[in-house]
């Protein structure tokens, strides 16, 4: 089945007040041009998933969010993510901060049909006080352990970036670590994978070997080529962090004014445009 | 005579939060952390797994931040997903950072203020609790102040030893809060009700220092240790191997 389709189609998909997983982790190999496709639609009172990047800021930024559940919100070269921390400053969004295994384990519960899976992981923590909704259980057996019963993050929409993809959306990473893209993917309805190039099913061994290849199609419904699409994430070996302009964005959040140059010149433009601007400003 | 820098010291300090540890993943975060864990793989503790802070797991002992040292092998492959099995299996020991830190080793790295209104939202819980209930976690504080040595954390992140408690035996089994290391002395939890304890204070740090920069009560007994200075070996060490650039010191005068 060919599932190739573009970033407004696949966005289309997003409706209000659904919870949209993104993979990728902190602000490396994220989905952004899916993110910066959703920035542009009227969508809001969004839930996102995430181990969250420029992602979460730029959502945040543009109100687009009612709630976030995460480990962490950070950019990596760059640790706090100051678009969130405004949005969490000002009171702005509701927050579900979880450790970063309890993440994984409710996106895993979501992608095995199980209604919770059990962790040590939040027990004697904040994370129980402040979200009530967690609840803990006893282990069944002779040693008869209280654990927390991580309910599963059911997704509505999927959104993940890869190097490389063949129409029918098996996919492949091809960098050092997958982080838990397979997952968000499993715990959804609906799965977008964008990638730098989609190329034939017979290319897909010669860029890496076949532990790269960890999506199958049967957790992707549509695939978005998307060059240059992590920008200004990392998305090695295609290439690194755009970190000047990392500081750039980050920088926007200082003012309103600088905001909102920076949303004119790189967010309120098509696509194509923001991968020229971003090319004329790396040639400048 | 020994000119060591109290970077040195610090790095020193902190590789003895290790010893003993055997072969298990020495996590450190931050640059005195990555240094200190790199002295005592190239000391006493020789079986430890160590990082480039990414996915890669080291199989020679590189200079941080790069520099003429050896390049780096690379002996084995540690994603996220194998990081969080590893660190539930407890063959890890944590050193992670601290905001705030409270006499039973409570931490925050969430957010000053009011949850849902934070005066200051941190960079996130991060894997602070499932760390503090599944393996061996210490903390680097590079700036000892009231500000981070608290009557009480506004957010518990990493869970103490009154919390830990509070879960009784069989939930907390595997919780182990060994050391604290600061810009001014080393402190561990080894008293009767695992409240902080001076373990020792760096050369050239008075113990009324500590103690007017800490805002709660620490257990300590007279006379007060003295943070043992780094050998002339381990000066070599960090000096030639592990930290040519001194980047360490950077990171105690931030």
């Amino acid at each position: 089945m060919d599932k190739r389709t573009t970033a407004e189609e696949a966005v289309r998909e997003i409706r209000d007040g659904m919870t949209v997983g993104i993979g990728g982790w902190g602000s490396r190999r994220k989905p952004m041009s899916l993110v910066r496709a959703l920035l542009r639609s009227s969508v809001k009172d969004l839930t996102l998933v995430a181990y969250g990047g420029p992602d979460v800021g730029l959502l945040c930024a543009a109100g687009k969010v009612k709630k976030v559940i995460y480990g962490f919100v950070s950019l990596d070269s760059i640790p706090l993510e100051p678009h969130f921390r405004k949005a969490r400053e000002a009171g702005a969004i509701e927050s579900v901060e979880l450790d970063e295994g309890m993440l994984q384990w409710g996106l895993y519960a979501a992608a095995l049909r199980l209604p919770f899976l059990p962790t040590r992981a939040g027990l004697g923590s904040d994370v129980m006080r402040f979200n009530p909704e967690l609840k803990t259980v006893r282990s069944p057996y002779a040693d008869g352990t209280e654990l927390v019963a991580m309910p599963a993050l059911a997704l509505d929409v999927a959104l993940v970036h890869m190097n490389r993809a063949d129409a029918g959306g098996n996919a492949q990473y091809l960098g050092p670590d997958l982080y838990f893209d397979d997952l968000f993917c499993m715990a959804a309805k609906k799965r977008f994978v964008s990638c730098e190039r989609i190329v034939e099913t017979e290319a897909l061994l010669k860029a890496g070997s076949f532990h790269t290849l960890r999506l199958n199609r049967t957790m992707v419904d549509g695939v978005i080529e998307a060059p240059n699409g992590a920008h200004f994430t990392e998305c090695p070996p295609d290439y690194g962090r755009d970190e000047s302009f990392q500081r750039d964005y980050a920088a926007a959040a200082k003012s309103s004014e600088a905001w909102g140059a920076f949303r004119e010149r790189y967010l309120e433009v098509s696509e194509a445009d923001y991968q020229r601007r971003v090319r004329e400003r790396t040639n400048r | 005579m020994n000119d060591a820098r109290r970077d040195e010291i610090c790095a020193v300090a902190i590789a003895e939060i290790f010893r003993g540890d055997g072969e298990i993943l020495a996590s450190a975060m931050g640059t005195l952390p990555m240094i200190g864990a790199r002295l005592a793989k190239l000391s006493f503790e020789p079986d430890l797994l160590i990082t480039d802070g990414f996915a890669y797991a080291l199989g020679n002992v590189p200079a941080v931040g790069g520099g003429d040292g050896p390049e780096p092998i690379v002996e084995g492959w540690i994603p996220f997903r194998s990081v969080f099995d590893l660190l539930w299996s407890g063959r890890r020991h944590v050193l992670m950072g601290a905001t705030q830190i409270d006499r039973f080793g409570n931490q925050n790295i969430s957010c000053i203020g009011d949850y849902r209104k934070p005066t200051v939202q941190l960079i996130g819980t991060r894997g602070a609790p499932g760390n503090t209930l599944n393996h061996k976690t210490s903390y680097w504080i590079p700036v000892h102040s009231k500000k981070v040595f608290v009557e009480k954390v506004d957010v518990v992140c990493g869970v103490g030893y009154d919390r830990a408690a509070a879960l009784g035996q069989t939930s907390a089994c595997f919780h182990n809060v060994r050391r604290v290391v600061s810009n001014l002395g080393v402190f561990d939890f080894e008293t009767p009700d695992h409240r902080m304890r001076v373990r020792s204070v760096h050369p050239g740090v008075s113990i009324e220092e500590v103690i007017s920069n800490t805002g709660f009560e620490l257990v300590f007994s007279e006379p007060i240790a003295e943070t043992r200075l780094p050998t002339p070996g381990e000066l070599g060490l960090l000096r030639e191997r592990i930290d040519p650039l001194g980047l360490g010191s950077k990171e105690l005068r931030a």
